[in-house]
């Protein structure tokens, strides 16, 4: 069977209505799941330079080698997606559950695995609903699935911290190493893979790695799922191939609905990027690069001319400074001060010089918590402080009437309610 | 390679003492707690790095041994 061409690929055959896609529905697009070699998948995998779509940017095929060469090992579909604004994993979850099913299957039998554990937040109904519903009627997988569902909070999605909760703790990251493919789920070597990624692997075992390059660009080849929102048309999930130029994923979601200031890129462990800049630029890794940032679990946030940045950006600090495990004092202690700082500019309570002290705790608090979280917050403020500057003076004087724009804190993934797919 | 001088976030309670005991790799940010702004350990200081890892009441001052 020839893969299709151009987009969608992913989202091939996803019904407008809503619901879910039946087994006969996943075959007649994608056809039946073809037993393939263990190490044949990971050189296609590796072929077709697949990397891991849960934020780490890791290449799959490193893992799966690495998982492989051990015994006893186990799989784990990490679908927490704990980033709040993120809608993809549950758009492929509670729509189109056989191609994450059949991802999962084949890593699996990559890594010789015989047990796949599916990990879930404590809200997603919607998609532990489609995947139930997706088991029920398939059979003759050689694996045994299980599910578990953890609790709706920031850090629980870090695979030290699925990996800890899954084996009887609290959904806290853990010192690493060990890291989860050495020492995992019942001290088992365990590969913990995004639902993307795993949904990416299926297609890469019907279609090759040829094909999976034929979109997108020689660095990011192949497609991606981007949730985007805030002040844009026709907020959700789309999905584009690498290369894609902002502006045109910002057309695919149906334009923005004022003039932007800033785009935040790669989730609230992400970066403000100024518009102009933003638009400017494709969506792979050099070009967010060159101007520090990554996809991260590919979250786009367009801000519009008349939001507060600085207000927003206070805002989401303190949820990510909430959100600590508490188990780390730069983590608990200094994001608490980096969100209490942040919100004293945006108030205009703050000296101007704040802003030195800020810049001190983030680059101090970097790498000094048992996870990325601190890490993640301090390049977000960074990003804030820089893009917002003139903000911050400007706050010292004015008082700031801008509205809240409501960017989600917390909580299980929001509804998608556009999953339309625009071709690069 | 050199040993490696490591901090356990998890289990540090700011106690403070390896850096007063070897305040050469170690210094304290506001709260208390150890920043280790070069992790090797060079010869002459590895003596004095192990004894600040006993020392700590919690044990979350890790010498990474070079082999
Ligand atoms: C604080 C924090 C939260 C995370 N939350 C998620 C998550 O919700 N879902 C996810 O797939 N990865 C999450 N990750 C990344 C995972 O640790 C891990 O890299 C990923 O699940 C590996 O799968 P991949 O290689 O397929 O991306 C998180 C990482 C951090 C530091
Ligand atoms: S760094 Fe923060 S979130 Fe990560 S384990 Fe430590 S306290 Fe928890």
């Amino acid at each position: 069977m020839t893969g299709p061409q151009g987009l969608p690929r992913l989202l091939a055959g996803l019904h407008a209505d809503g619901s879910p896609m039946t087994l006969a529905d996943h075959r007649r697009v994608h056809g039946d799941l073809r037993r393939t070699q263990p190490a044949e998948l990971i050189q296609a995998i590796d072929l077709a330079g697949l990397r891991g779509r849960g934020g780490a940017d890791f290449p799959t095929a490193r893992k799966l080698r690495a998982v492989a060469e051990r015994r006893r090992a186990a799989v784990v579909v990490n679908a927490s997606e704990t980033e709040p604004a993120s809608g993809k994993d549950k758009l492929l979850l509670s729509r189109m559950p056989h191609l994450v099913l059949d991802g999962a299957v084949l890593a699996a039998g990559a890594v010789g695995a015989r047990e796949v554990i599916i990990k879930l937040g404590e809200g997603a109904h919607e998609s532990l609903a489609g995947i139930e519903g997706a088991l029920a009627v398939r059979d003759g997988d050689p694996v045994s699935f299980k599910f578990a569902l953890g609790p709706d909070r920031y850090v629980a999605g870090e695979e030290s911290a699925v990996i800890h909760f899954l084996n009887g703790g609290q959904a806290k990251p853990t010192l690493v190493p060990p890291r989860p493919y050495e020492r995992g789920y019942q001290g088992r070597p365990t590969l913990v893979q995004n639902p993307e990624t795993l949904a990416q692997a299926a297609l890469i075992a019907r279609y090759g790695a040829n094909w999976f390059r034929e979109i997108g660009t020689d660095a990011d080849p192949g497609s991606a799922l981007v949730t985007i929102t805030g002040a844009v048309r026709a907020p959700g999930v789309y999905e584009l191939a690498f290369g894609t130029p902002i502006s045109d994923l910002l057309a695919a979601a149906g334009g923005s609905t004022e003039p932007l200031q800033a785009l935040l890129v790669g989730g609230y462990f992400g970066t403000w990027v100024e518009a102009t800049r933003a638009l400017g630029l494709r969506l792979s890794r050099e070009d967010l690069r060159s101007v520090g940032c990554s996809l991260g679990s590919g979250v786009l946030i367009a801000l519009g001319e008349s939001a507060c940045g600085l207000h927003e950006s206070a805002r989401v600090i303190r949820y990510l400074a909430d959100e600590s495990a508490g188990q780390c004092g730069p983590c608990v202690f200094g994001l608490r001060a980096i969100a209490d700082a942040t919100a004293g500019l945006a108030e205009g309570v703050a000296h101007a010089r704040e802003r030195d002290r800020l810049l001190r705790w983030t680059s101090e608090v970097r790498g000094r918590g048992a996870c990325h979280h601190p890490n993640g917050a301090a390049r977000f403020i960074e990003s804030a402080l820089e893009v917002f500057s003139a903000d911050i003076d400007w706050h010292q004087s004015q008082r700031c009437t801008a509205r809240p724009v409501g960017l989600p804190l917390g909580g299980p993934a929001p509804d998608v309610r556009h999953a339309l797919m625009e071709a690069g | 390679m050199a040993s490696r001088l490591r901090v356990n976030p998890i289990m540090c309670e700011a106690h403070g003492l390896c850096a007063e005991l070897l305040p050469e790799l170690i210094r304290l940010d506001d709260w208390g707690y150890p920043i280790i702004d070069e992790a090797e350990i060079p010869r002459e200081l590895l003596g004095l790095a192990r004894k600040a890892a006993d020392a700590c009441p919690t044990l979350a001052l890790l010498v990474d041994e070079d082999r």
